[in-house]
């Protein structure tokens, strides 16, 4: 509406247009933030639901009242260990009394394992009812109304799934007493063994790819085929696992062929395999990435080291790769908080569906974290719901700290070549 | 003081024998491909022993080129091809029975922009000779090195300092220093100081006349009058205008070159009337 | 001291020095290391090689061999090891001339058929001629063909059908769902954190979306199971929502490959020059018009590309599906309904009991098979895209 005009009419139909302009680009521009708010909204939704079953009132129906086993007046908490152990030999079958003696005989336990026979054998708590987080905060007094008036005989308290003894308990068919000791070693072991495999074999890789290969039609192949290889799935790897690390190199993978085994028992879903399966599915990750950090190492550098009559290996251990560590380390670190977060190529490779021992070797039978999860929220009853969000935020937090450290990593050494 | 070297003493019979007098370097035809690209032609130039020469000419015909084709470092890149001949201790090194590694602790290079390893001062000096399989008293030697660079005052009480702490002068030394320590025969400077400050500069100019006590210098450089200032003898070379290949079109006493030279090209050049 | 021990550098006589030697010296250790690292490059092409062939043998296995099928008839009298004729119950499943039979571990095949009566070869296939007790259970076999695995619609491995069609087309009901999610949503972030916002915006988006991008699937899934499954039967009904079902897991595969669409697209979008934006605003455009008629259509390759990959990521996806979309192939167009996809199958078969050389063993494969060609080909046509149509705007 500028006054001294000479021609009104297009300017005001530009500037008409110019505010439908200007107010379309503003509801596209709320429309982008409006998505990217639904990313985090996402994230906290997860949380929030991992949480939310992570913590809450339980109520736990016992088969037998405590207060029943009690001797002369003595709650069962304060008996001696002599009374305790006649209360469990009043209170179980011969034979089991029996076995517990040939497990471990009587006289060589400790007060406490009585005790903890009794609570899991006698009194048998059974959890029947979960409530959530949230209910338990904000709801309580509703909840436990509730909890009184279908649940009359049990005990309500309020539980933290997660707690230290979650760690440190191993698995047992008893949600209650089911802890993730054995999936967190079998996790370990299997990384421990897919870092010994796929580092210097990536590295290697990366370091003959960048400093030694001519751009042949072989090397051009490779590169290209290391790219294809990391858009595979990663259930085709377990699948190429299956077949050749568990089937095929049965002996080795089972350890038969070092003899370290029973044979008669042993097979080839064992650490190994695993480690290895997860090896090969890292290894392009490894292999792109420590190409990039190498490639960044200036060329002045290896021209200084060769123009002083060194040998090219010479000039690449003593100067490309301490500059280039840092960027592969980080790197590694990535793809391995990645391999351990898979599920998929274990289940196919064949992770043991129950054990309780810890592994002792690479040939042993394997559990770990993220298929202990998956096989939690596959099981109906509820409860087991709760021990799967405990378990996801023991794997959450083993990430977290896994990609701190990478960050950590990657600021304190970009420090150290500029200076 | 040896005799002027004589374009006409090219391309003889017996001109391996001639290298291990007063010639360190002696090139024969000379000639380098990148791919099919043609880059230098016709290279006969026979470096004198413990002598500063310089390469001038102006900037695209090949000077670096002809530079790191004398100690092999031209294959680092992909498609470069050599033909000809380099004649340095009594071999032709582009001979299949000649070890490149070896040739480039014989002949060493100082590059245009200073690059020490991000180590330790001290670690920059003595890693060359270590991998080299220097096993004795590597303290001596680093010292005896950065003296001879005139750097040891500056820095003999901070050999456990980063490198890269110094100055760009200071790093060029430290350069010529890690050169210096594998015992080069020939060291060879790829405009040293088209980097640095003139001050810098002229510091190392002095630095090379001490060294050409003992060493012999190679050194290309776009600066003419620092060419004047520092060589002995003095190439100079342009690019062909029909096949755009760098070729040496004269080679004298520094002298010679910029008061009465043979070529009118050269004359053009030196009283910059062009490049 | 010092310079006493410079002094005796002086003299370039030090051993180590001299003489000149210039031939060529034998570096074993140098060779050893290069051929080390050559056999590392070399090991990716044998993963490469390692999937082809052992997805292609199986798969052909899976193919030449026989899936038996429970007639539900027997025989109603023993039969010797020299009978050619086999007397057979005349309940079940009908018997054709030319099919073969199992009985025990011998396989026969009808030549011809008269009622009950059936005139059989005897001991094909390397299996051996062997008396069979009265009351012994007939199989009948059959191959998969290849068209049957690919247009029938009932995957059956008790009664022999093998059509991979219901696990495709959960697959791809899963995916398509998990594009709608994830491409608008992820275009749109990209655009915004590349036209829009500030760089202290962007430093605290882009770890957000990277830790989105690092949650485990098996989390997802649990999510899908535990809140997306309930909130969709809250908002839809019950009975519309079944509890487990393709829609919630493809919600959450497209939030999980949401970060994958944003970074690949923002990356895209950053690499187009400045300068075609200025150009742009001096026109006078404004920042929506610039982002939308010209960035975008600028970075074009880099965005198709990033779809492309998104695309091919949600096909190879399985714990979500796994946990949250059934068990158990079911051909059906309906989201809110249980259905399994290709990984999911893959999992559950091979989560439970499973014998080599049985044609289940096999069949994982020949679904694997399907599954690799599909996303090799997907991967291959995006670098191809990036690769040609880089060059147009340089």
């Amino acid at each position: 509406m500028s006054p001294a005009v000479t021609s009104p009419q297009p300017d005001q139909e530009f500037n008409v247009r110019l505010e439908q302009r200007r107010r379309g680009g503003a509801l596209w521009r709320t429309a982008f933030q409006l998505s990217t708010i639904v990313g985090i909204i996402a994230l906290t939704a997860l949380l929030y639901n991992v949480m939310d079953s992570a913590f809450g009132y339980v109520a736990v129906e016992n088969s037998v009242d405590p207060a029943s086993l009690a001797i002369g007046g003595v709650p069962l908490e304060e008996q001696s260990k002599d009374q305790l152990v006649r209360v469990l030999q009043a209170n179980v079958s011969a034979g089991l009394f029996r076995r517990f003696e040939d497990d471990q005989p009587f006289a060589e336990r400790g007060r406490d394992s009585v005790l903890a026979l009794i609570l899991e054998r006698v009194v048998e708590p059974q959890v029947v009812e979960t409530w959530s987080l949230t209910d338990s905060l904000l709801r309580r007094s509703e909840v436990l109304a509730e909890a009184a008036s279908s649940y009359p005989n049990a005990i309500v308290r309020f539980e933290a799934w997660i707690d230290p003894d979650f760690v440190s308990t191993p698995q047992s068919g008893d949600p209650q007493r089911a802890g993730v000791r054995t999936a967190i070693l079998g996790s370990l072991w299997v990384i421990a063994i897919t870092i010994g495999f796929s580092f210097p074999i990536g590295v290697g890789a990366a370091i003959y790819l960048e400093e030694y290969a001519a751009d042949t039609a072989l090397n051009r192949l490779i590169r290209t085929n290391i790219n294809n290889l990391a858009g595979v799935p990663s259930i085709i790897y377990g699948i190429l696992g299956l077949a050749i690390l568990v089937r095929a190199l049965e002996p080795l993978t089972s350890g038969t062929l070092f003899g370290l085994t029973d044979p008669t028992s042993a097979n080839g879903r064992t650490i190994l395999s695993a480690g290895m399966t997860l090896g090969l599915l890292i290894l392009p990750l490894i292999i792109i990435n420590a190409q990039e950090a190498i490639r960044a190492v200036p060329g002045s550098l290896r021209q200084a080291g060769l123009a002083l009559g060194a040998t090219r290996w010479q000039t690449i251990w003593a100067h490309v790769l301490p500059n280039a560590l840092p960027g592969i380390l980080t790197g590694t670190i990535l793809a391995v908080s990645r391999a351990i977060g898979e599920t998929a190529p274990l289940v196919v490779v064949g992770a043991s569906t129950f054990i309780t021992v810890d592994p002792d070797s690479p040939f042993a039978k394997f559990t770990t974290l993220p298929i202990q999860i998956f096989q939690w929220t596959s099981r109906p009853q509820d409860v087991f719901r709760n021990l799967a969000a405990a378990a996801i935020l023991v794997l959450l937090a083993l990430l977290l700290a896994m990609n701190a450290s990478a960050v950590l990593l990657r600021n304190r050494y970009s420090r150290r070549l500029s200076g | 003081m040896s005799a002027m070297p004589d374009e006409s003493q090219t391309s003889i019979p017996g001109l391996e024998m001639e290298t291990n007098g007063h010639y360190a370097i002696a090139m024969r035809d000379l000639h380098v491909y990148y791919g099919d690209f043609l880059a230098i032609k016709n290279i006969n130039l026979k470096v004198a022993r413990q002598k500063i020469t310089a390469i001038i000419g102006p900037s695209g015909c090949g000077k670096s080129t002809l530079l790191r084709a004398v100690n092999r470092m031209n294959e680092q890149i992909g498609d470069a091809r050599t033909e000809g001949a380099v004649f340095f201790g009594g071999h032709n090194i582009y001979e299949p029975q000649v070890d490149p590694v070896e040739v480039r602790r014989r002949i060493g290079m100082v590059f245009q922009k200073p690059n020490p390893f991000p180590k330790t001062i001290y670690e920059n000096v003595a890693w060359g000779a270590r991998v080299n399989g220097y096993r004795d008293d590597m303290d001596a030697l680093v010292e005896d090195s950065l003296r001879r660079a005139a750097l040891w005052d500056e820095v003999a009480d901070k050999l456990d300092q980063s490198g890269l702490s110094l100055s760009g002068g200071q790093q060029q030394r430290l350069c010529i220093a890690r050169a210096i320590a594998v015992r080069p025969d020939v060291i060879l400077m790829d405009e040293p100081c088209s980097a640095l400050d003139p001050i810098a500069t002229l510091r190392i100019e002095d630095l090379m006349h001490d060294l050409s006590d003992q060493y012999t210098i190679v050194i290309v450089t776009h600066n003419m009058q620092q060419a004047a200032r520092v060589s002995d003898f003095t190439a100079m070379m342009m690019l062909d205008e029909a096949d755009r290949a760098g070729m040496m079109i004269e080679y004298d006493k520094t002298d010679t070159i910029f008061t009465r030279p043979s070529d009118q090209r050269t004359e053009d050049y030196v009283t910059g009337r062009f490049g | 001291m010092a310079t006493n021990r410079a002094k005796a550098f002086q003299s370039d006589d030090h051993p180590w020095v001299r003489p000149m030697d210039l031939r060529r010296r034998r570096r074993p250790a140098e060779s050893l290391i290069q051929g080390f690292l050559l056999v590392c490059g070399a090991l990716s092409i044998l993963t490469t090689i390692g999937i082809v062939v052992v997805l292609g043998k199986e798969s052909l296995d899976f193919f030449a061999r026989r899936a038996w099928e429970n007639t539900n008839k027997s025989v109603t009298r023993s039969v010797s090891e020299f009978d050619g004729v086999l007397q057979i119950s005349d309940t079940g499943q009908a018997i054709e001339v030319g099919s073969a039979l199992r009985l025990g571990d011998e396989i026969m095949l009808v030549t011809a058929m008269d009622g009950t009566q059936v005139q059989v070869e005897r001991g094909l296939e390397g299996t051996a001629v062997t008396i069979h007790r009265q009351g012994t259970g007939i199989f009948r076999g059959q191959w998969v063909s290849l068209v049957e695995f690919f247009i029938s619609t009932k995957w059956n491995p008790q009664i022999g059908q093998f059509g991979i069609l219901p696990l495709v087309n959960a697959t791809l009901m899963t995916t398509t769902l998990a594009i709608l999610v994830a491409l608008p949503l992820g275009l749109s972030v990209a655009i915004y954190l590349s036209e829009y916002a500030s760089l202290r915006l962007r430093s605290l988006i882009k770890p957000t979306l990277e830790v989105l991008a690092g949650v485990p699937t098996v989390v997802y899934g649990y999510f899908a199971l535990t809140f997306m499954t309930p909130l969709l039967r809250q908002i839809l009904g019950r009975d519309v929502v079944q509890i487990y079902n393709t829609a919630s897991a493809g919600i959450v595969i497209g939030i999980l490959i949401l970060p994958l669409v944003s970074s690949m697209s923002e990356d895209a979008l950053s690499a187009v020059p400045g300068s075609l934006r200025q150009a742009a605003y001096a026109l006078g455009a404004t920042r929506l018009e610039t982002a939308v008629r010209v960035v975008v259509p600028a970075a074009f390759s880099g965005i198709t590309a990033a779809f492309i990959v998104a695309i091919s990521r949600a096909i190879g996806e399985t714990m979500i599906v796994a946990i949250a979309a059934g068990a158990g192939p079911a051909f059906t167009f309906n989201p809110f309904q249980a259905a399994e996809t290709m990984t999911g199958h893959i999992v559950r078969i091979s989560g439970g009991d499973l014998s080599y050389d049985s044609i289940d063993y096999n069949s994982i494969f020949a679904i694997g098979l399907v599954l690799f060609a599909m996303t090799l080909s997907l991967n291959i046509i995006s670098q191809r895209i990036v690769r040609r149509f880089r060059e147009v705007y340089e």
